[in-house]
């Protein structure tokens, strides 16, 4: 009876718990770590991130890959890493994707969605600004043209003139 | 006594499983919605039968419009 009791007290403290998502502040999961695919890593140690989560499948996400790349061309040598993480499930439709686009910057491959749910994008796509500490400066949910473009510019400016 | 404690027991067992569906394990997630982009599942695929929808919509319920979807079919943006 006991053991009952306890075993639904278990089971309703695991049932109600919420799933934790990245917020501003906390830290962003380690890329190295994160079993992507499609490419190397990039190293981003005492830079500044930027991931952004796309799909194959998106029309926002494909309308935003050529103002990343212009942004990867404007700030990449001012020590900014650009990676673009796919969460498609199929394989052939993130090869097909890349090979269209060309992106510029590094588009690896979540296959096992193992980081889109660690870090549980809210919509698609979905930018994080990463700062040097490895702690998220800003979430950009959706891709909404110039405005999402010139956000990202002046928050990455000012990231840039923050002293290391 | 004994009755109480199954009943209460009962009732915790309960409230965990439904508390599951509050849950954003029982929801689809943003990433998960490739399907949702197929031709299929565009509701206006086809302009007759939308036309035809719509009328029985709106003789029956007076209901019009509220079918957009935004973000490309997917809910993206």
């Amino acid at each position: 009876m006991r053991s009952v009791f306890f075993f639904a007290l278990v089971l309703t403290l695991t049932a109600s718990a919420a799933r934790a998502d990245i917020k501003v502040g906390d830290v962003f999961p380690a890329l190295a770590t994160a079993g992507l695919t499609g490419g190397t890593v990039p190293a981003t140690e005492g830079k500044i991130l930027v991931v952004d989560f796309w799909a194959s499948w998106c029309a926002p996400c494909k309308a935003s890959f050529p103002a990343l790349g212009k942004i990867n061309a404007d700030y990449a040598s001012r020590g900014v890493v650009l990676v673009g993480v796919s969460v498609d499930e199929k394989a052939s439709a993130y090869a097909a994707f890349v090979k269209k686009q060309a992106p510029p910057f590094p588009a690896l491959h979540d296959a096992a969605q193992q980081l889109v749910r660690a870090v549980v994008v809210p919509a698609m796509p979905t930018t994080y600004i990463i700062g040097r500490d490895g702690k998220v400066r800003s979430i950009h949910a959706g891709y909404h043209g110039a405005t999402t473009d010139q956000l990202l510019r002046t928050e990455l400016d000012a990231l840039l003139a923050e002293k290391p | 006594m004994r009755s109480r404690r199954l009943l209460l027991a009962l009732l915790l067992a309960a409230t965990a499983l439904v508390s599951g569906c509050a849950t954003t394990t029982a929801r689809v997630q943003p990433w998960e919605r490739a399907t949702l982009t197929d031709y299929t599942m565009r509701p206006d695929r086809d302009p007759l039968a939308l036309a035809l929808a719509e009328h029985v919509y709106f003789s029956r319920e007076s209901a019009t419009g509220g079918r957009g979807v935004g973000g490309s079919g997917c809910g993206c943006n």
